[in-house]
């Protein structure tokens, strides 16, 4: 139910806050939706969106964090310190 | 697909989960609170991963699984009339009621719509003046902002034949009540990214405190729930109980304020009853003052029904993480998706379903991870 679906934004309409919308790329899948929530969102971003609303724009820095986080793991593995492990920003 | 797929590749997802196994000195027992987190953790094995001495529980986040029968029956009765065009998610419809569900009612007669979303609603409102459009408003914070602001729209259009039927809930009571039940076995939680990235995750720092549990917010794919349970069980072996974030590309710690201010507009915090759970004290959103007009409950008049929980169905156990769907003597006998005893058998996102769909005939993984 908390179901939300990552999207690139292609085009922005309407600068009325509650009726900012957009047409949302899903995977080669376009969809209207709704761009109340995310006023910072631009044509080119990524939002995750929730039964046709937008609730976040993704940050596409945050999303390497998983992959470094390991790789960080491992590498303190190797310097044997593991005060370091895991940690996040 | 960006954003999705690079979080299911096998390497990573095998390494964290070798990480894990390797920090992992303890049994430890860690509930992932969203039932959209279950259905990955089942749906890609996940659990299958993990050392034997972590055991994971499912918990309550599963909207359409925790909205009492006493609201399935308040729909029916309101989907059963005449002048009514009773729109809901697609999961609602199949929900048992005493003695039929929704999609029986549309059976009937009764002009019962699946929409995608409750603005969907609001569209048909506005296309059918002489009809009373009813939206079925079930869902956790992540809803609340979508069902806010379509009522909102209909107040600031004048649309009078528009009302939703509110089940709302919120995820920190709940937590609350688990972690207070004299039986509670959860060490530590995986909070529901989603429900975060409306709401952050300051108000979940008390709870940490209190409880003494570590809290991660953490994302639905598998290399999230792996991290997340790495963060979640570095915490628990280092004697740490903090809130983290694992779902960072998503959730900022303040959540969305724009959403916020939407649903403190519309809502304002309640008690509502939990299925299988019952009451739990200021858990629930319901319509404020300002907007009864729009309350489905009130202009139907529907207010006043009660119905007691069947008794057959355990899914209030397995909702607190007390039994584990394959645990419970109906579980893929009495109780299977086409004719379910209750709701965590119906959604896509129910315990039961879960293990019912990627499990079927696979209770011997069970007994070897129990």
């Amino acid at each position: 139910m908390c179901l939300a679906v990552p999207g690139r934004i292609v085009k922005i309409q309407g600068d009325e806050p509650f009726r900012r919308n957009g047409r949302v790329d899903f995977g080669g899948v376009l969809r209207e939706v709704n761009l109340a929530c995310v006023p910072e969102a631009r044509e080119g971003d990524y939002v995750l969106v929730h039964v046709g609303l937008a609730l976040s724009v993704l940050d596409e820095e945050e999303a390497r964090e998983v992959f470094e986080a390991l790789r960080r793991i491992e590498a303190a593995e190797e310097t044997e310190s593991p005060e370091t492990q895991g940690e996040v920003r | 697909m960006k954003f999705v797929d690079e979080y299911r590749e096998a390497g990573p997802s095998r390494e964290y989960a070798r990480r894990i196994a390797q920090i992992c000195t303890r049994p430890w027992t860690i509930m992932e609170v969203c039932g959209g987190q279950t259905h990955s953790i089942i749906r890609f094995g996940i659990d299958q991963l993990l050392p034997s001495s972590v055991t994971l529980l499912h918990g309550p986040g599963c909207p359409v699984c925790v909205t009492p029968l006493e609201l399935v029956e308040k729909a029916i009765e309101i989907a059963s009339r005449p002048e009514v065009v009773f729109c809901s998610f697609g999961d609602m419809l199949r929900v048992p009621g005493r003695r039929r569900d929704l999609l029986a009612v549309k059976a009937q007669g009764g002009d019962v719509r699946m929409v995608y979303s409750p603005l969907d609603a609001l569209k048909i409102a506005r296309a059918n003046p002489t009809r009373e459009v009813v939206f079925f408003a079930v869902g956790f914070e992540t809803t609340a902002p979508a069902n806010a602001l379509a009522v909102y729209q209909a107040a600031q259009e004048g649309i009078r034949n528009f009302s939703i039927l509110v089940s709302h809930v919120r995820v920190p009571p709940a937590l609350e009540a688990i972690l207070s039940e004299p039986e509670n076995r959860v060490q530590g939680f995986l909070a529901a990214g989603h429900v975060c990235t409306v709401m952050g995750y300051r108000e979940y720092e008390p709870i940490a405190a209190r409880w003494k549990v570590p809290i991660v917010v953490t994302g639905f794919e598998p290399m999230d729930i792996l991290q997340g349970l790495y963060l979640c069980i570095s915490d628990l072996e280092g004697g740490r109980h903090t809130v983290q974030n694992q779902y960072s590309r998503a959730v900022r710690e303040e959540g969305n304020r724009v959403a916020q201010e939407l649903i403190g507009d519309v809502f304002q915090i309640v008690p509502r009853k939990w299925r299988g759970i019952g009451e739990i004290a200021q858990s629930g959103l319901g319509l404020r003052e300002e907007y009864s007009l729009f309350d489905a409950e009130l202009r139907f008049g529907v207010t006043d029904r009660t119905v007691e929980e069947p008794a057959e169905c355990r899914s209030g156990l397995v909702l607190r993480g007390v039994i584990r769907p394959p645990d419970c003597a109906s579980f893929g006998t009495d109780c299977t998706p086409e004719h379910p005893l209750g709701a965590t058998m119906v959604s896509s996102e129910g315990a039961c379903a879960a293990y019912y769909r990627y499990r079927a005939g696979a209770s011997e993984h069970e007994g070897s991870k129990a």
